[in-house]
């Protein structure tokens, strides 16, 4: 069967009326937390993981990735009208869009940002699903090396490739290493790092990690800077619609984005912050208005919103096809795929093509639910931002631990909990990045036993890692991503130093 | 200790500790992985090399950022609240400490006031009676209806019998 049979078929399953009801809990759910700020995808869709282990796994899959999509399209309303983004992708969007609202066109900033994510979402899912079976005959040929060869190339490109230290994002990695160590060793039953302690013997739960240093790591950040009156919410002046002049100028600035989005994406290059941040780049490189870019120049909501949505769509190529998340929120949806028994490669395309092709049918009709939602609901959602902050927080943090509670309150776990978040807010204030950690603790073990395979099938010869060409374009293009930036730093830091220099005259 | 001389010598101090810390769990990583028996097999790579080397990446990144964090000290950190912060982990660790006993809806009623408090709520009359119904609200979805098996004590007990 082709491509088409199989979206065809996948739609069957995306329309029958539970698959519906789960992508719409999801969609709604994730604009939710996309508005909210301190709340991401990655930690809701950790959140519901315990909650949905005796659901339908299908159904659940979906959902998760209906808040990921979701919680693109949230992620703007937030960065537009208050200047806050509700998650990182949006922080782009700030820069434009909340001027935009300030000079009484919230409407068509908000338009152009949710038609935009539409357009994206939907060119990018459909890409997805031709893309995906291609990568899959190409993964059939991966051995243990050329796994092994593509982790290591994630490792780099989540930890030390962007943000601003290598150092940094490498220490954040090691640690989440480090933890994955924690636990029986897969390949010989050795316990390591368990102290003794038997809950420690099943290594560290992901979800714990992943709620304590998103939720409370964050919540304590927020509150150690002390109260903040913040700006005030922008009221939506005039309708959410754009004139025949935002069309114009804002259609090829989403095609852009999508076409700069979705590679970043599907490549293990850095999720949906690198993609928004490049396009916003291309934008204001190719403007015809370039006065208007710092004061709201629609090209600037229009192609980052575009590029974030179509990034999203395109993490999920190597997630699905490969079993790699290049995100945290991909790592967690990882953690989901196995949670219900299933692992995300060539295999479960083969062995589960309906639960894959349902899953990628339901991103086409999530993106279709997420329209309306985020077009003509838009008002009710602005009402979510009017919860006091205390609230907030105190409502966060009560679902956050409710996952811990209910599947492994042991007394080790708890403390898990207040050691995480404690270490996640100390990581926040040293400008440590929180992702490396995740993706390193779910990457982890599956690179070491590549790595250890790849040897064992070699009898311990470790030029075999670079003998076979894949892998060694691979591990170069690792080496790349890990020593071009630093240079490029070297001699950015020089010009910003020379900046503040002359700031201060 | 004035707040101007922790705000002066803090970014060395912090880039040191993370440095101690970091060779502290490199050095724990070593140690547990060269207490492993090497039944290394083919690959000649055991249970406990991937630790060691681990451990070792550890010490190296730790030995670097003591010595970036010597060479030029990074940025001035924004000042930070410690009475928000007492009162969020303080919550969190009452509530990790008594949720056996006193069960989901007080538990998380404690953590839901301290966590308001830290934000700045002050009326706590109506942070505490919004705690229990969020908490009685939770816990009738995911416990009663979902299946999601919260820790019970008294206030459940009372009110749906288990």
């Amino acid at each position: 069967m082709d491509t088409f049979a199989f979206l065809l078929q996948g739609l069957a399953t995306a329309f029958e009326p539970m698959m519906l009801l789960y992508a719409l809990i999801g969609v709604t759910l994730g604009t939710a937390v996309g508005v909210l700020p301190g709340i991401g995808p990655a930690l809701t869709v950790a959140l519901l993981l315990p909650v949905t282990y005796g659901l339908d796994a299908a159904g659940s899959l979906i959902m998760f990735a209906g808040i990921y999509y979701g919680g693109m399209y949230g992620g703007s309303t937030t960065s537009i009208l208050l200047n806050t983004p509700g998650e990182s992708a949006s922080v782009i969007t700030a820069l434009e869009g909340n001027k935009m609202a300030r000079a009484g066109r919230g409407g068509p900033a908000l338009a152009t940002a949710a038609i935009g994510s539409f357009v994206a979402g939907l060119i990018a899912t459909l890409m997805l699903a031709f893309l995906a079976p291609h990568v899959v005959k190409l993964a059939l040929v991966f051995g243990p090396r050329e796994y092994f060869a593509l982790m290591v190339l994630a490792f780099v490109t989540v930890s030390a490739a962007f943000g601003e230290s290598a150092l940094r994002g490498l220490v954040s990695l090691f640690i989440g290493l480090a933890l994955a160590m924690v636990g029986i060793d897969q390949l010989t039953g050795q316990t390591r790092l368990a102290f003794g302690v038997p809950q420690l013997l099943d290594g560290i739960e992901v979800t714990t990690l992943a709620v304590a240093m998103f939720a409370l790591g964050e919540a304590l950040f927020v509150a150690a800077q002390g109260p903040d009156g913040g700006p005030g919410i922008l009221a939506i002046k005039g309708r959410v619609r754009m004139t025949v002049q935002d069309w114009a100028r804002s259609w090829k600035a989403w095609l852009r984005g999508t076409a700069i989005g979705f590679p970043i994406g599907s490549m293990p290059a850095g999720g949906a912050d690198i993609a928004s941040f490049l396009s916003y780049a291309a934008e204001r490189n190719l403007t015809k208005h370039p006065e208007e870019f710092g004061k709201g120049a629609i090209e600037g909501v229009a192609g980052p919103e575009a590029a974030n949505n179509a990034a999203a769509a395109g993490t999920l190529v190597p997630l699905l096809t490969l079993g790699l998340p290049t995100t945290a929120t991909a790592a967690i949806m990882l953690a989901g795929f196995q949670q219900f028994g299933l692992q995300p490669g060539p295999l479960l395309f083969a062995s589960a093509p309906q639960l894959v092709w349902g899953l990628i049918a339901s991103l086409l009709v999530a993106n279709v639910m997420l329209l309306v939602l985020n077009l003509p609901l838009i008002r009710f959602w602005i009402l979510l931002l009017r919860i006091p902050q205390p609230w907030l927080y105190g409502g966060i943090l009560v679902f956050a631990t409710l996952g811990t509670l209910g599947v492994n309150p042991s007394p080790v776990e708890l403390a898990m909990l207040v050691i995480f978040g404690t270490m996640g807010y100390l990581m926040r204030l040293f400008n440590y990045p929180i992702a490396p950690v995740v993706v390193g603790l779910i990457l982890g073990p599956m690179a070491e036993q590549q790595l250890r395979r790849a040897l064992s099938i070699s009898q311990g010869d470790w030029t075999t890692l670079v003998q076979s060409p894949i892998a060694a374009v691979l591990l170069l293009l690792a080496a790349v991503a890990l020593i071009v930036p630093m240079i490029l730093r070297a001699r950015g830091r020089g010009d910003a130093l020379s900046q503040i220099g002359a700031a201060e005259d | 200790m004035t707040p101007q001389d922790t705000m002066e010598r803090r970014p060395d101090r912090a880039a040191v500790a993370i440095a101690v810390f970091l060779i502290g769990l490199g050095i724990l990583l070593i140690w547990d992985g060269s207490r492993i028996p090497s039944k290394a097999g083919y690959s000649g790579v055991g249970a406990g090399d991937v630790p060691r080397l681990i451990g070792a990446v550890l010490v190296f990144l730790g030995l670097a950022t003591g010595v970036q964090g010597w060479r030029n000290p990074g940025p001035r950190r924004p000042r930070q609240q410690p009475v928000p912060l007492l009162w969020l982990l303080g919550g969190m660790i009452v509530m990790v400490a008594s949720i056996h006993s006193v069960g989901f809806v007080i538990g998380s009623t404690i953590l839901f006031t301290c966590a308001a408090a830290a934000f700045g709520e002050r009326r706590f009359v109506r942070a505490i009676l919004s705690g229990i119904g969020l908490g009685l609200f939770i816990y009738l979805v995911f416990d009663v209806l979902l299946q999601l098996n919260l820790p019970a004590g008294p206030i459940e007990m009372l009110i749906f019998g288990r």
